[in-house]
């Protein structure tokens, strides 16, 4: 087993990042990830890479797509307004087809909102992170391990698949510290010469990186084709994590921090009798919507753990067909769900069985 | 014997651009320039949103559509992905390098980012129809000028030369003008210095080119000319506005 070190959630995405051979990091101060770009700031002139603080989450989200436009795997990471600002870009960035990794490690909203964890930005990464029609694969880690072999594989995702990959992290993954591995394996390299704006040595025609399609069924075409891939991603890039579910009745459904909370309820309510269990998705797009209809016809009930006004839930009960009821129990402005609110919610869930 | 061709660097295809727009003349300024400097195979240009939105089909280098106005900083990931090798150019109208994008301008100018900008003045917004531009000259009708620009409520042009002479960053500023066959001449010197620049790893070189745009200004081509030179001129003069190395070498 690889040797693990204690670090901090942001500097080891950071340096997950460089070690999966991201050299172009363009970044724009906002708490609470500045860590990210401090440690960047730190490394990057040492190992020949680029560190640029820009003068707007606009510009920096555009470096990215100059450098992803280049064919260089290039980073961006903000915090919840500082994505809205961005998503123009990542809209360019899903149309021009450009792998890029970008953290958003997010705080309360909406406006300028607060600076502690959130997860209400969930809507913003999975349904809406620009104009028009495209997708992004979101990612969320519920450990410093996972920060770290999120960012590595999600370079990797988005250079699979041509397209932008969000991190969707909150302030307690990134503040909190805890051992972790650093041994991800080798990257793997993609042929990026048929596309990437490199120059081109007068040896081949001009590449062109470029969204826009004045004739309607040109860019209709692009769209399907950009869907095929979707639908490729759905069928072959699930991730999700069960726990303790083999005699489960009661469900929950959270990620990141709210799962690291309801995994501490669901042991206390175990010790009560009530058998409760957890299915963590890991990618929030493609969500595990499969694996959570087939626990619909085994559970009486689910229970939504999430730090918003409640936006995960509407994936649950689509994913589910609304077969079960779904409870909410959430805090929302940087306010943490307690293991007695989970636990109470799970007695709820228990209360009322599953024939409502 | 043969005495004028296309430049390699423009691609061979149709452009779009109205008659009499000076676009195309520019464009093949850039483009000779790209070939004398024998730089195609390195150059990596970035097109605007606006009337010269299609020049990443118009040139033969690798080509980058930008979002309005964030050109400068798209360029800024490209020549920051490979500086020892990437050519870097951005080609932006008014709209774009002075309104929505002043901000990248500015700043990729106080970074001395070593770039070479081709800013295509003409006073409008010619894509989106004639609508007032940051650099509409006081008084000058637009669709959403019809009264004439009014300073009082709409404030003054933007003077883009004078406002980054004063960036240190910035290395090289030229406004220039293809109204006649003196001024194309000084202009191909101007982009041809500004792509050197760029070479020598000497910071960012902005060429303001003063241009016409007689179907949104409604007039004939020639007459959009003569306008050119009656107001636009006066307001924008000619000329060096900052040339950080000729200063060094001065002194």
């Amino acid at each position: 087993m690889a040797e693990k070190v204690l670090m901090k959630g942001n500097e080891a995405l950071a340096e997950a990042a460089i070690m999966a051979g991201c050299r172009h990091y363009f970044g724009y101060p906002i708490t609470p990830q500045t860590e990210i770009a401090a440690y960047m700031a730190k490394r990057m002139p040492l190992i020949g890479g680029t560190f640029l603080q820009a003068e707007s989450e606009i510009a920096a989200i555009n470096m990215v797509y100059g450098a992803a436009a280049a064919g260089k795997r290039a980073m961006t990471s903000s915090s919840s307004p500082g994505i809205a600002l961005k998503s123009e870009g990542i809209s360019y960035l899903a149309g021009s087809d450009l792998p890029a990794l970008i953290i958003n490690v997010q705080r309360g909203g909406p406006g300028l909102g607060g600076i502690q964890p959130s997860q209400s930005d969930y809507f913003q990464a999975t349904k809406s992170a620009g104009h028009g029609d495209f997708r992004l694969i979101v990612l969320a880690p519920a450990s410093v391990q996972e920060m770290v072999d999120l960012t590595f594989k999600g370079f990797d995702l988005a250079d699979k698949y041509r397209m932008p990959t969000m991190l969707l992290s909150d302030g307690t993954m990134g503040q909190m510290m805890e051992p972790v591995s650093l041994d991800m394996g080798e990257v793997k390299e993609y042929d990026k010469s048929s596309w990437a704006a490199c120059g081109t040595k007068c040896e081949r025609e001009h590449n062109v990186v470029n969204s826009l399609f004045i004739q309607p069924d040109e860019l209709e075409k692009y769209n399907f084709e950009r869907y095929e891939r979707y639908a490729q991603i759905e069928a072959n890039e699930v991730m999700y994590d069960e726990y303790r579910m083999d005699d489960a009745e009661i469900c929950i459904v959270a990620y990141g921090v709210a799962a690291r909370v309801s995994q501490n309820a669901i042991d206390k309510a175990r010790e009560n009798g009530i058998k409760v269990g957890m299915i963590r998705p890991i990618t929030l797009w493609p969500f595990p919507k499969a694996v959570l209809n087939a626990a619909a016809d085994k559970v009486k009930s689910f229970v939504c753990v999430e730090l918003s006004m409640g936006q995960m839930i509407e994936d649950i009960e689509l994913a589910i067909r609304c077969k079960k009821p779904v409870l909410l129990c959430n805090r929302t402005g940087g306010m943490i769900p307690t293991t007695a609110d989970v636990l109470s919610k799970i007695e709820e869930a228990n209360n009322i069985g599953g024939d409502k | 014997m043969v005495v004028f061709e296309k430049p390699h660097a423009l691609a061979d295809v149709p452009l779009h651009y109205c008659p009499g727009c000076t676009h195309g003349i520019i464009h093949r300024l850039v483009a000779e320039v790209i070939d004398e400097l024998g730089i195609e195979g390195r150059t990596i240009g970035i097109a605007p949103v606006g009337c010269s939105v299609f020049a990443y089909n118009y040139f033969n280098c690798d080509m980058i559509e930008a979002a309005h106005g964030r050109a400068p900083a798209v360029a800024t990931g490209v020549k920051r992905s490979d500086p020892e090798n990437n050519i870097v150019f951005t080609y932006q109208g008014d709209g774009d390098l002075a309104a929505i994008g002043t901000a990248e301008t500015v700043h990729a100018a106080a970074r001395g980012e070593n770039i070479t900008v081709i800013f295509v003045n003409n006073a409008i917004y010619g894509m989106t129809g004639g609508q007032m531009a940051p650099t509409t000259l006081p008084g000058q009708v637009t669709q959403t000028s019809p009264y004439g620009r009014d300073t009082s409520k709409v404030g003054f042009p933007v003077k883009v030369c004078e406002m980054l002479s004063n960036v240190d960053g910035a290395t090289y500023l030229e406004r220039v003008a293809v109204n006649n066959v003196k001024n194309v001449k000084n202009a191909k010197k101007a982009i041809k210095k500004a792509f050197q620049n760029q070479l020598d790893g000497k910071g960012f070189s902005l060429i303001e080119v003063v241009s016409t745009c007689p179907t949104n200004w409604g007039l004939t081509p020639e007459k959009a000319l003569e306008w050119l030179e009656e107001n636009m001129l006066p307001y924008y003069p000619l000329g060096v506005y900052k040339d950080k190395f000729a200063e060094k070498e001065d002194k």
